[in-house]
């Protein structure tokens, strides 16, 4: 391994502006973008600190959440999956109840309000599962802004329905056919788009990754699941958890329940990796658990590469966790050992996927039945030290044409 | 235009052309595509035929500032093996017979991953003058845009029409060799007023640059080459050399290169 240099950035000399939040969490972050993306950064950290300081804002954006999403979003205690566990309590906090199916509708309401301060009317965004998408195509209906939905070709397939659901709602949903034809290079299509379209286009990205200030401002609007997860517990158990359990693709819904319990140092937060077929296979999405540093979508984070450093395939049932990549603040908080990282495969994830259903009468979305999965298997030590809180972070309505396939039932779509 | 004198070679190489009244050009090849010894010709023809600077791509697997062309070269030069060690060997063997000056062109993570410091040695041994690194923006990261300087190579900076006037002196400051311009007005607006706020904005950066100033903007054909040339010191040329040579190979991506020569050159003729 070849870290790499692990300097912050410097302020900028003769800068007179008020300070801004870092860029970086630890060594981790940055800004490694093409130049043409420097001014459109610094605008949208810009807008988000004027935003953060504006009443208006805050408001204008709980009331969409409470109206609109439907939050907040339950504290649900799991009793027949305790009881598979053995031990307990689980609590699921249920964000697969929001409008759309998953917790992405959060950042989404959050950053087409900002695009809207910034006067930007066409939208841009990634997809992986197609959960994004949806959200973004969500919240760009509602403000009557132009919406465009890069997702990779493999992923158009995998999830069709989402993809119909996205064209409902009026975006145009492009099928990316470079690379490995994932949310990789979704993410590459649509930061090639930004660049291009800068003046009049502002980029939803989905997690907790990418450029400065996206890592930390779409944590930011995420962070009010583990804000009522908080509350919620606290108020159900008279304690706060043992540990916090989320899935980790990009990291979003683990940063947006972790945020809130980070000075909670009894609180162990474990976030869930996609094995796939194996970490040994060299089949899987484990950034965490199998990557290096390295620099991928403007962000130094751990990363899946090659000894050359090209940016190796991922692989995961569940397209959401498909990425090389992670949120740079998940790298973080693993060095420095406040929050610890697991991996599950395909197999053990799709069988959680239907002991849920059975158990509980929720399908989980395929990237949540990996938290379910670690639970089920390394992870029924975490109940042994008290009540643990699982974020459900999705619902599985979206995989259930594909489990089938994948479980020879032939297409039922 | 101007004339600046460099003591650094891809400033003298500009410096040539500029003091006849010319501009440079500044082909972009990608190492390895469509395989290792025609890249290796490529650079030899291009320099044959009137470059003054090459820019070698060293490919990476997500080119997020690349266009269609180049991304498909960079893809199908990684499925043939390309390697950053690959890579530096068709410099080194360039260098036998070519003194042209060589700018690696590339992104942060395969550098990064070999070591910057390691890579710029590496580089700068096998040939290279200079280091352009697409994501790698001014005040991104003050270690690592020390490393070319401190391994002696160029450090190729990038200004973009959305960069704050603000920012263009710092940008500025930490570039040497010489500033790539990327104009993307090209493809829209008749010539003659894209050629009239290409020199504008050009001129307004010379208030804070004091190397020449190449500019690239998806350049097609000579009449386009020869209107860069008039606004700025310098003509950027990649998916389209790519095209050329995709048509017809190194001959073809000669005889493109040689009418850019040739269309550039005219300008020293009409001052």
């Amino acid at each position: 391994m070849n870290p790499p240099n692990p300097a912050p950035a410097a302020p900028p000399p003769n800068s007179d502006v008020v300070a801004r939040p870092p860029d970086r969490f630890g060594a981790f972050g940055g800004r490694y973008v093409p130049e043409t993306l420097i001014a459109a950064l610094d605008q949208v950290e810009a807008a988000y600190a004027a935003a953060n300081t504006d009443p208006e804002f805050t408001r204008e954006f709980e009331a969409l959440l409470s109206s609109y999403v439907g939050r907040p979003t339950p504290l649900f205690r799991a009793r027949r999956l305790e009881d598979a566990v053995g031990g307990g309590p689980i609590w699921f906090k249920r964000e697969d109840l929001n409008h759309t199916g998953a917790h992405k509708i959060n950042n989404t309401i959050g950053q087409v309000l900002l695009a809207r301060r910034m006067g930007k009317r066409r939208i841009i965004a990634e997809t992986g599962a197609g959960q994004h998408g949806v959200a973004t195509a969500t919240a760009c209906a509602l403000f009557d802004l132009e919406c465009i939905v890069y997702m990779g070709a493999e992923d158009v397939e995998r999830q069709a329905l989402n993809v119909f659901r996205m064209e409902l709602l009026g975006a145009d949903v492009r099928p990316v056919k470079s690379g490995t034809q994932t949310l990789k290079d979704a993410t590459n299509e649509a930061i090639r788009d930004w660049v291009t379209n800068v003046d009049d286009t502002h980029y939803i990205i989905g997690s907790v990754v990418g450029p400065a200030p996206f890592p930390r401002m779409v944590r930011d609007f995420q962070s009010v699941i583990g804000r009522e997860a908080r509350e919620q517990i606290l108020e159900e158990e008279g304690r706060l958890p043992a540990a916090v359990v989320a899935c980790v693709g990009g990291g979003s819904n683990a940063m947006g329940i972790f945020h809130p319990f980070a000075d909670d140092r009894d609180v162990r937060l474990v976030g869930v990796e996609a094995a796939g077929e194996g970490v040994e296979s060299g089949r899987h999405s484990a950034s965490l658990s199998a990557g290096t540093p390295g620099i991928l979508h403007g962000a130094l984070s751990y990363l899946l590469q090659s000894d050359d450093g090209q940016v190796a395939p991922a692989h995961s049932v569940s397209a959401g966790l498909d990425y090389p990549g992670v949120g740079p603040e998940h790298s973080f908080l693993k060095d420095s050992g406040r929050a610890h990282y697991v991996a599950v495969g395909d197999t053990e994830a799709l069988k959680a996927f239907h002991l849920c259903a059975e158990l509980e009468g929720i399908i989980p979305a395929l990237e949540t039945a990996h938290a379910v999965a670690y639970l089920l298997g390394e992870g029924r030590r975490e109940v042994e030290a008290g009540p643990v809180v699982l974020c459900m972070s999705g619902r599985g309505d979206k995989d259930v044409a594909h489990v089938a396939r994948v479980e020879g039932r032939g297409s039922i779509l | 235009m101007t004339t600046t004198s460099s003591r650094t070679a891809i400033g003298r190489a500009f410096s040539h052309r500029l003091e006849a009244g010319s501009a440079a050009l500044v082909p972009y090849i990608c190492a390895g595509w469509p395989d290792a010894d025609t890249s290796l010709e490529m650079l030899r023809a291009a320099a044959d035929a009137g470059a003054d600077v090459l820019e070698l791509g060293l490919p990476f697997s997500d080119p997020l500032a690349d266009g269609p062309v180049i991304q498909k070269a960079t893809f199908e030069a990684l499925e043939g093996g390309m390697t950053v060690k690959g890579a530096l060997e068709i410099l080194r063997r360039f260098r036998k017979d070519h003194d042209t000056p060589v700018v690696i062109f590339t992104y942060l993570n395969p550098v990064v991953h070999h070591g910057m410091d390691a890579f710029v040695a590496e580089a700068a041994d096998a040939g290279a003058q200079g280091l352009l690194l697409t994501d790698l923006p001014a005040g991104a990261d003050p270690a690592l845009e020390g490393a070319a300087e401190r391994g002696g190579l160029d450090l190729i900076r990038l200004l973009a029409p959305t960069t704050a006037p603000e920012r263009v002196p710092e940008v500025a400051k930490g570039g040497t060799g010489f500033l790539y311009y990327i104009s993307r007005t090209g493809v829209t607006g008749a010539r003659t007023s894209l050629r009239e706020a290409l020199a504008r904005e050009v001129e307004a950066l010379r208030e804070h640059v004091s190397i020449p100033i190449a500019v690239g903007f998806g350049i097609a054909e000579p009449e386009q080459a020869k209107a860069v040339a008039r606004a700025s010191d310098g003509v950027v040329v990649g998916s389209a050399l790519l095209k050329a040579m995709e048509r017809g190979g190194v001959e073809e991506g000669r005889a493109f290169l040689a009418s850019l020569r040739q269309a550039i050159d005219q300008v020293a003729d009409e001052e």
